[in-house]
């Protein structure tokens, strides 16, 4: 419970009084990041680093949704890909079958995920440990299941083809490679900064309070069942956020998008980063992303590599990336503090 | 969605007998797999992610042998033994480690040995489809039970699962070994401060159970087409055995697994594309109305 224990240290800490300078800090450092990465095509013309960093949004926007769940409210999603492929398909299928404008489709999609994630969270956060992950699993298993038997409405195994349509909104053309980019780079830096304002939030230390002991947030008169449904709906809407920007960048939607594995990679996305600090998911999608694009260029059995990089973070380490850096740091000013 | 399919096979012996044999090695050759899966988190508490590697471990290892020797005898009897020598060492040297670890931490060592395991076998066989072949013992007539086919290589499949399972009980429950397992899985620290060596019998309870699903993997092989990866969904499968029987319970594993594998058979003729939802709907079900499984115990 490494991981757990470094953040359960830091929820102990009050809520500062300083909430809204450290709000207005949030933003600046959010805008900052935008404009660097905005103005990243006027000095590069790599289309790959653009495709890599579109690709950085879709995976980012989902992990640290993930990090909602598992990091600050202690549970264990496996299921959360679900959300994922729900919203590439459903946005995919709007914006193919009723021709709408894409923000509506945006929003339409955001409403349809929130309704099933009600529907599925209200069954399953009932369930607690190990039972509400299996039960996550199943759940996700099954929208699988039904997108490759629903061949006539999603296009089966061969996902959803054909091409997402774009028609262009207020001279933002999505089929303009750079356009594209931009409007990911600014979903995922909005999506990042409306997880941060709710992971500061008191409902995101109640949710905290809920990791740490569950017992006592219902004594405080917490409705614990309800603050684990709030959290389960909202970590949704940003996954099917990722899901959506994913979807407009392959131009489709395809069953692995709604497989279980996408999930697992997100649990492994945050071991890799660390779930005690925010950025975590965000540094640990950047490195698979980076180890899964120089490893398949260099060898046929990236498996292997990626095991022992896996394996050197799970008994070297023993904890995520950004983790092991945040902890390694206060020991370090702790012990300049002390002389 | 096809019913009459279903309905029609209802009312006719031949096809009943048919697909519940079918029903029933898949049931079996799960059940063996998914027991190690619930002997290890019964004991060692911890959910072994890496276990559909052992089963196919146990496939190549039994079709080398075969094609080596000729032996569908020394086949099974490798492929057990291979794999109950990997499961001690994988244990000994890496899962040792993470005892009393978060169990995301548990859970990442062993996704990063099926990333591992499934490279080595791609390295070692190849990547392509590979096959055993039945071998000339079995390749008989088939045998007619009430009009319905059922190949006698069904029957040993069958067989061999039911006596790992009867055995695995009541060595379980009976034996004095049994007995110390059991003590360790409620009490560790108290077993071991009677002088018995733990770590020695975690090691065991993990190659107990890889022995199981390598001899799943190698009573498989002669039945299924072999490759990297195979493992994947027959570990999927097995968790919800597991989870559906109560993790920790042998009985519940007995119980899913038949379940599943008749689920599985019957519902490929109602159902043709959402065989595995059903399987999964069912998990729902079980885990909704009673989250410990069907015979887990509350909070054991």
């Amino acid at each position: 419970m490494t991981e757990l224990e470094a953040g359960r240290a830091q929820a102990l800490l009050p809520v500062r009084s300083g909430a809204a300078l450290q709000r207005y800090r949030d933003v600046l450092i959010a805008l900052i990041a935008f404009a660097v990465l905005a103005s990243l095509p006027m000095f590069t013309g790599s289309e790959a680093l653009l495709d890599f960093v579109i690709r950085c949004s879709a995976y980012g926007l989902f992990a640290t949704s993930l990090n909602l769940l598992v990091g600050y409210t202690g549970l264990t999603s496996f299921g959360h890909g679900m959300f994922f492929g729900l919203g590439a398909y459903s946005f995919g299928l709007i914006m193919q079958k009723l021709g709408v404008p894409i923000p509506v489709a945006f929003v339409a999609t955001l409403a349809i995920t929130a309704v099933i994630a009600a529907v599925i969270g209200a069954i399953c956060v009932r369930l607690k440990d190990i039972y509400f992950a299996f039960v996550t699993l199943a759940f996700q298993m099954l929208i699988h299941s039904t997108i490759l038997s629903w061949a006539s409405f999603t296009g089966g195994d061969q996902g959803l083809r054909g091409g997402i349509p774009r028609p262009v909104f207020l001279g933002i053309d999505l089929a303009n490679h750079v356009h594209l980019y931009v409007a990911s780079c600014a979903l995922l830096i909005l999506g990042l900064l409306a997880m941060r304002q709710i992971a500061q939030s008191p409902f995101g230390y109640t949710l905290r309070m809920i990791r740490d002991n569950a017992a006592r947030a219902s004594f405080l008169g917490i409705d614990v069942w309800r603050a684990k449904l709030t959290v389960f709906v909202l970590a949704a809407l940003f996954a099917s956020m990722g899901g959506m920007v994913m979807a407009l960048f392959v131009s489709g939607a395809y069953p692995e998008f709604a497989y279980w594995t996408i999930s697992g990679e997100g649990i492994f996305i945050n071991m890799l980063g660390g779930v005690s600090t925010f950025l975590g998911p965000m540094v640990g999608t950047v490195l698979l992303l980076l180890l899964n694009d120089t490893v398949t260029r260099f060898t046929e059995y990236h498996g292997i590599v990626l095991g022992v990089v896996i394996l050197f973070f799970a008994l070297g380490l023993r904890k995520g990336l950004l983790d092991f850096v945040a902890e390694w740091y206060t020991h370090r000013r702790d012990a300049g503090e002390g002389r | 969605m096809d019913l009459d399919a279903l309905t029609g096979c209802l009312t006719s012996s031949a096809c009943l007998v048919t697909q519940t044999t079918s029903g029933l090695i898949i049931g079996m050759l799960l059940f063996l797999v998914a027991v190690g899966l619930t002997l290890i988190f019964g004991v060692l508490k911890i959910v072994n992610f890496s276990h559909g590697a052992f089963y196919m471990f146990g496939a190549y290892f039994a079709m080398t042998t075969y094609h080596l020797t000729e032996s569908f005898a020394l086949a099974m009897l490798a492929g057990a033994a291979g794999t109950a020598i990997l499961g001690l060492i994988f244990e000994r040297v890496f899962m040792s480690r993470v005892y009393g670890a978060d169990v995301l931490m548990q859970l990442l060592v062993c996704y990063a040995f099926v990333l591992i395991f499934d490279d080595v076998v791609r390295l070692i066989w190849g990547p392509e489809f590979k096959s055993m072949g039945m071998p000339a013992a079995f390749q008989v007539m088939p045998l007619f039970i009430a009009g319905g086919v059922v190949p006698p290589y069904y029957l040993l499949l069958i067989g061999v699962a039911l006596v790992a399972a009867i055995v695995l009980g009541i060595g379980l429950s009976r034996s004095r070994i049994g007995k110390v397992i059991r003590a360790a899985a409620h009490n560790p620290g108290m077993v071991s401060a009677l002088g018995i060596n733990t770590g020695l019998i975690y090691g065991g309870v993990f190659a107990l159970g890889g022995m199981l699903a390598g001899l799943a993997g190698a009573l498989a092989a002669p039945v299924r087409s072999l490759t990297p990866g195979m493992g994947f969904s027959v570990l999927i499968e097995s968790f919800i055995v597991t989870v559906i029987g109560g993790m920790g319970s042998i009985v519940g594993a007995l119980v899913g697994a038949l379940l599943i594998g008749l689920i599985r058979s019957f519902g490929s003729l109602g159902f043709p594309l959402f065989t595995e939802g059903l399987m999964y709907l069912f998990m729902v079900i079980v885990l909704v109305s009673k989250p410990t499984g069907l015979f887990g115990k509350e909070a054991a």
